[in-house]
């Protein structure tokens, strides 16, 4: 697993050089378009780990997560992922602000952590993708297609959890 | 996400009148608020280099090279499309792939619109329209940057080791939603 990122990382300026790229610019003007997501991102971020930081020192996020836990114990999900798995298929915003919050409780290296990452890079925001993707077309009854969008999301949560559990990466 | 940010704020409010919290939740909200700022701050660099690395990837010609790769697998999933739908349906996976939300985004909707065409019953979605969506709603990244970043920024010892896992995971959620999209099809040709 080591190898994988220092090899994508050599194959990408290998690809570059190969293609005669002017890569030293090209890769400023990536930098740039991140930067314009990190921009992006931060008024959203303060928003929502405000909201998160309240919720868990005012003690709400335990009650919410004991109301949850009948479903959580029988599916087998560690309830502290839940307030990620229910914001994720709303706003992307929204739930890197609960991962922020989580990888910061729990620890980045913690199974916990480790099982939302999973979960955020799996997943996606659901409901947006639809609503945009339906919004230019004729299409009134879009709601066949979210059955299925939906299931996908409760396997990948599923499969997230059990391959942190049961794998050691 | 109106409501569900004032539900979380109220809401917490309310617990906390009742708990006697109030003094450490408005508190936490000052700490969530410096936390956004730390985040961001230790979060742009790793953000910042992926992007300029995945944008170096592109223009080197990976993006043709998956396109390609994918041209089969997209042809098989979407029997009753013309090349156009198909071209702007590999980009849209393929810029999906390499984590650049904002130009999948545009190439996905031209996708829709060129389902739309040829969209027999246009008050429904179509088969092949119903299988774009979910394609896009169960992505797969293979570098999933924002991840690795936010990782990194919770000081995690090894912020890539979460890779695997997410393709596998990935890979097994998207292969469920594409086989209950076909098997719902089915369905609906029978009924």
């Amino acid at each position: 697993m080591q190898y994988v990122i220092p090899l994508i990382i050599a194959a990408i300026i290998i690809m570059a050089l190969v293609h005669k790229q002017p890569s030293y610019e090209i890769f400023i003007s990536g930098v740039e378009d991140g930067l314009k997501i990190v921009v992006g991102i931060f008024p959203a971020l303060v928003a929502v780990l405000t909201a998160a930081y309240m919720l868990r020192a005012s003690g709400a996020i335990d009650l919410i997560i004991s109301l949850i836990s009948p479903v959580t114990d029988f599916l087998h999900i560690p309830k502290e992922i839940m307030p990620l798995a229910l914001i994720r298929p709303v706003s992307g915003s929204g739930s890197i602000g609960i991962l922020t919050d989580i990888l910061n409780t729990y620890g980045a290296d913690s199974d916990i952590g480790k099982i939302a990452s999973v979960i955020m890079g799996s997943t996606e925001t659901t409901f947006y993708c639809l609503c945009v993707y339906f919004a230019k077309t004729k299409v009134k009854y879009t709601m066949r297609a979210v059955p299925c969008a939906v299931l996908g999301d409760i396997v990948g949560i599923i499969t997230g959890v059990m391959i942190i559990k049961l794998v050691k990466f | 996400m109106n409501y569900i940010w004032c539900g979380m704020i109220l809401f917490s409010l309310i617990v906390a009148a009742i708990s006697g919290t109030l003094n450490e939740t408005v508190n936490a909200a000052f700490a969530g608020a410096q936390a956004s700022v730390e985040t961001v701050l230790s979060f742009a660099g790793v953000m910042c280099f992926w992007t300029g690395m995945l944008k170096l990837a592109e223009k080197s010609g990976i993006s043709e090279k998956i396109e390609k790769l994918l041209s089969p697998v997209v042809r098989r999933l979407f029997k009753k499309t013309d090349s156009e739908a198909r071209k702007y349906i590999s980009m849209n996976i393929t810029a999906n792939m390499l984590g650049m939300g904002n130009a999948a985004t545009p190439m996905g909707i031209k996708a829709m619109s060129a389902l739309d065409k040829h969209n027999k019953n246009p008050l429904y979605p179509s088969d092949d329209m119903c299988m774009f969506v979910v394609l896009n709603t169960t992505s797969f990244q293979l570098i999933p940057t924002t991840i690795i970043a936010l990782r990194a920024a919770a000081s995690s010892q090894n912020p890539f080791s979460v890779i695997l896992p997410i393709w596998i995971t990935s890979a097994v959620s998207i292969i469920a939603a594409v086989t209950a999209v076909k098997i719902m099809c089915k369905f609906r040709r029978m009924t």
